[in-house]
């Protein structure tokens, strides 16, 4: 049986237009995906059971789905600090479920982009977000712009979906019809194929952007010969560029939001977006990594009010980054355990926090085994979502779309182990009330 | 099931010409009923104040804007926070709240349904994502049309039938109830930076006019025999001068014959739209003329989109002027273009009554409340939250019942607002029943909800009532409009469906109410017209397949489905 349009459940493109071939309930082939995205469709080693463990450095022993659940909501309902990190590759409706564990227990809810986008995040709180479907630029830009990003490694079927090769009503030439400019730190794969390459030295984004700025509103006159190792007269053809665009488009990465100046770089980046529609139409927007990561931003925004990083301990949405992301909290030592779902810390966070990980009670939900697992005292494996579950996800630019279910597994979902530990976390915490 | 016996109320319920009559109020299984037996839960109002439930024809409630608006100010969530409960969640938010603040309190002031009033289809999912989360009211939304290319190309060829397939099928898609026009063809203008200036320029590239767009959809609309009219938010809002483009506009649809008992045509937050004078030196309201047009035409109503001093965050699928608002007042601005559909912007802003042209607009919305005669006619609105949050309808109400309220206000605006309209020179004071039609009665009509129960208390409508802790016998309004305003704020009891909301301004229960859509027959070939043109576009434009466009049924978990059925005119 072969499924048609199809949801790749990988990265930020969400691309829907897959076909994938389904036999005695196993997928064996992909199509139309990329190879990433084909090789988490078609599915690797997974973790089999429940696990649990006291000793993090001790072996692990297959639990019950009940017993597992029933220690983790010990865990949580006991804990006074707990860190409920990750979001990301899952659905919604899981998500939704977060949300209000996290309300029951007090916590942090903290989803991955706060060590990614999160500072795209802060910039949108300075400036706004100018910014659109991926339709709209691929029926429309003639310039496009990648900074600090390279969608030919990350996102690897954007630039013909989307942003470079693909054709659209007034792009009818599709590449022939865009001027694209590579903006990175090294020649990245994305930049061989550009038509301009800006290598700017690190950390010098956010000046070579005020220079670009400063050009564009008429005042050349104040850029030294040189910025950011970008020579003037290169700031000028480029500012020339971006003027002389009907529609621009600018992506951006995490080669802006992870580098010296973060979320200023993307306060930048929008004023430099909001000036140039004084004459043309541009756009800007994140390169996002996860196929979801964006959901949880929309979830968590219209539950709580706010994005990420949402501190429940008042008894009210409180947020604060800087003070409540969870590196923040880990770095303080204030987590007393932590709650890693659909997102991997052990493999991101930075040493110090995965040290006061070590030393807390860590409960990990997630089909697969990663270096979260390996801090973990608890595992409690759950259906991939996109492959063996139904849900809504949504895309980079903000469309929600409906994922599909491939398969049928006998793990339950995210939301179901959700569901039963905020029952079991609302039993504890009744019972002590 | 349950049953709710309300006794000794003063009740206005102008759907049934019911006028401060003294009533009980029987209530069986979610609806009024004629009467019900002995043993009934029993509410005695003692003489006091009760209403419909509250309908909100034109709100921004859900969607990627309101969104956007959430995650632009963290600063509008940190206000307006009250910590879970037992029963509720928690509140966040003032100009924005958050799903469940949007909610609960709404049926705090007695209201019980709320129309979203802007749904691109794309993005259609998310806005019931959040509408499936808002607790407590009823609630549906207009879909929007005025820039679409399915719309546009239809148009340029001139069929009609295809256009109503069209429109039908978008409905369907984003499980729509009406048809939403925003800055005709000035959406697809601002896919390059651009706007049209006025009725007959042609939109870019598509060769159509604003004014074809808006009469061609009203004629599809009443084809397809939809149970609201077009509603339409006109071109060159907020410029100085525009209130002749807004005349103009009503006059569009002057000979569309509606096939319900309905307007023909419903003109949104109209305050925007009836400026004179040619900049903002000398920009005057000219809410006497457009008053003066309604009083003397009836194929038409409006709302007002009532400005409230202090914050608010505009956000609406008119792109260019978000952009024009954000340059003038050096705001954050998001811009939210949606691919061959529509496009949007949200920008904070705040009112201050030390501006003169503020001052002004607040005078506006109020002047075409009391200069147009009939009250059905004008509807009480903030658009929130373009010209202020709706939990300020309470403010508005008691502005419009008592000068004295107004004048109290007056003097803390700057005066050189007052050069620049007229409300200080108006004498009329609206009475319980015009507050009735404004903020119930008339929004259920021109939204078509009448036969839906909603907006009145007659056998068989929904239980939805709204109980305030005022005595209409003993209350002049146009004196006490404290106390007015504090009891419309905080409703004695909200009533949804039968069950107990609210008491004493207080959240007891939460349930969730439904969503309404409508389900439209098409002509045939007009049918088969339309799908090639659609099959196409996803085959060529759009960057999602025509597979996974549609809102699937997960998404509108307690659906009202209206089916309509395909008449030529």
């Amino acid at each position: 049986m072969i499924i048609k349009d199809v949801l790749c459940p990988f990265c930020g493109c969400l691309c829907d237009d897959l076909a994938v071939e389904v036999e005695n309930n196993k997928v064996v082939d992909v199509q139309h995906a990329c190879k990433i995205g084909s090789s988490k469709i078609m599915g690797h080693d997974r973790i089999k059971a429940p696990m649990m463990r006291d000793d993090k450095k001790g072996e692990f022993r297959e639990v019950s789905y009940d017993e597992a659940i029933n220690e983790a909501a010990k865990i949580l309902a006991n804990s006074k600090r707990p860190l409920l990190y990750g979001w990301a590759s899952g659905v919604c409706e899981m998500m939704k479920k977060g949300v209000l564990l996290n309300e029951e227990v007090g916590g942090i809810i903290d989803n991955t982009a706060s060590v990614c986008h999160g500072p795209s995040a802060l910039g949108v709180h300075e400036k706004g977000m100018p910014t659109g479907t991926l339709g709209q630029f691929a029926n429309r830009a003639d310039v496009v712009v990648f900074w600090g990003c390279n969608p030919v490694q990350a996102h690897p079927r954007h630039m013909s979906r989307y942003s470079v090769f693909a054709k659209g009503f007034f792009a009818t030439k599709g590449r022939r019809g865009r001027k694209v400019i590579v903006v990175d730190v090294r020649k990245t794969d994305t930049a061989e194929l550009a038509d301009e390459y800006i290598q700017v030295n690190p950390g010098m984004d956010y000046i070579v952007m005020s220079a670009i700025r400063a050009i564009i509103a008429e005042h050349a006159d104040v850029v030294p010969d040189n910025v950011g190792g970008v020579s003037k007269e290169k700031l000028i053809e480029i500012a020339e560029t971006l003027k002389s665009a009907k529609f621009g488009i600018i992506y951006f990465g995490m080669g802006l939001t992870q580098s010296r100046g973060k979320y200023k770089n993307i306060d930048n980046a929008v004023s430099l977006t909001t000036e140039l529609n004084a004459n043309t139409k541009y756009s800007i927007i994140p390169m996002r990594g996860h196929y979801n990561v964006t959901g949880f931003g929309n979830v968590c925004a219209w539950e709580t009010g706010f994005i990420n990083a949402v501190d429940m301990s008042r008894g009210y949405p409180y947020y604060n980054p800087g003070e409540t992301c969870s590196n923040d909290l880990l770095m303080r030592e204030e987590i007393d355990a932590a709650f890693i779902i659909a997102g991997d810390a052990g493999a991101h966070f930075p040493a110090q926090s995965i040290a006061r990980m070590g030393k807390v009670p860590v409960i990990q939900i997630d089909p697969f085994h990663n270096p979260t697992t390996e801090m973990a005292n608890i595992v409690i494996p759950t259906k991939v979502s996109g492959v063996e579950l139904e849900g809504t996800a949504y895309r980079m630019d903000g469309v929600s779309l409906r994922m599909r279910k491939l398969v049928d597994v006998d793990f339950p979902s995210d939301e179901e182990v959700l569901d039963k530990i905020i029952a079991k976390v609302n039993e504890i915490k009744g019972a002590s009330s | 099931m349950s049953e709710l016996l309300i006794k000794n109320a003063t009740v206005y319920d102008p759907i049934n010409g019911i006028n401060g009559d003294k009533m009980d109020i029987a209530v069986k299984d979610g609806k009024i009923v004629d009467s019900i037996g002995g043993g009934a839960q029993t509410i005695d109002a003692q003489g006091r104040l009760v209403y419909p439930g509250g309908v909100d024809a034109h709100t921004h409630i859900a969607g990627s804007k309101v969104n956007m608006g959430r995650v632009m100010r963290p600063e509008d969530s940190r206000s307006g926070i009250k910590p879970r409960t037992k029963i509720t969640r928690p509140y966040t938010g003032y100009t924005v709240p958050n799903v469940y603040a949007m909610g609960y309190r709404y049926a705090e002031m007695g209201y019980t349904t709320a129309f979203e009033a802007a749904i691109p289809i794309m993005k259609a999912r998310h806005t019931h994502e959040e509408l499936e989360e808002i607790p407590i009211i009823d609630k549906g939304g207009l879909t929007l049309f005025g820039s679409n290319w399915m719309v546009m190309d239809a148009i340029r060829e001139n069929d009609l039938e295809r256009l109503a397939a069209y429109v039908a099928w978008g409905l369907l898609a984003s499980r729509g109830w009406g048809v939403k026009i925003v800055n005709p063809g000035g959406g697809e203008a601002w896919g390059f930076g651009k706007n049209v200036s006025g009725l007959d320029d042609p939109v870019p590239n598509f060769e159509v006019t604003p004014r074809q767009i808006i009469r061609s959809l009203a004629e599809a609309n009443e084809r397809l025999n939809l149970p609201h009219s077009i509603h339409l938010h006109c071109n060159n809002l907020g410029h100085p001068g525009n209130y002749e483009t807004t005349l103009d506009s009503f006059d569009i649809c002057k000979d569309i014959k509606p096939k319900r008992d309905r307007q023909a045509l419903h003109v949104t937050h109209v305050m925007f739209n009836s400026f004179g004078g040619n900049h903002w030196g000398d920009v005057q309201s000219k809410a006497d003329v457009i008053a003066n047009y309604l009083n003397n035409n009836d194929h038409l109503t409006i709302d007002m989109g009532q400005m409230i001093f202090g914050s608010a965050t505009t956000m609406t699928a008119d792109g260019p002027v978000q952009y024009a608002n954000a340059r003038t007042f050096k705001a954050r601005w998001s811009n939210g273009d949606v691919e061959l559909e529509d496009v949007s912007g949200v920008t904070p802003l705040y009112y201050s009554p030390n501006v003169y042209f503020y001052g002004m607009m607040w005078g506006i919305g109020q002047e075409l409340a009391l200069l147009t005669k009939d009250p059905w006619k004008v509807l009480l609105t903030t658009d929130h939250p373009n010209g202020g949050p709706f939990v300020n309808y309470p403010e508005v109400m008691t502005l419009l019942m008592s000068k004295k309220k107004r004048e109290e206000e007056i003097s803390k605006i700057v005066p050189k607002a007052f050069e620049h309209c007229m409300i200080h020179t108006i004498d009329r004071e609206l009475d319980w029943y015009d507050i009735a039609i404004k903020t119930r009665a008339g929004h259920a009509k021109v939204l078509g909800l009448i036969e839906q129960g909603k907006g009145h208390l007659g056998i068989g409508a929904d239980a939805d009532i709204a109980i305030y802790d005022i005595k209409p016998d003993e209350t002049d309004a146009t004196v006490e409009y404290d106390r007015v305003k504090t009891a419309f704020r905080k409703a004695a009891y909200t009533i949804k469906d039968g069950r107990i909301v609210v008491k004493d301004g207080e959240i007891t229960a939460t349930p969730m109410g439904r969503t309404y859509w409508v389900r439209s027959k098409v002509d045939n070939d007009g049918y088969n017209r339309m799908m090639e043109d659609l099959k196409m576009k996803f085959k060529d434009y759009y960057s999602i397949n025509m597979a996974n466009y549609m809102v699937q049924d997960e998404y509108v978990q307690h659906p009202v489905v209206v089916e309509t059925e395909y008449a030529e005119v």
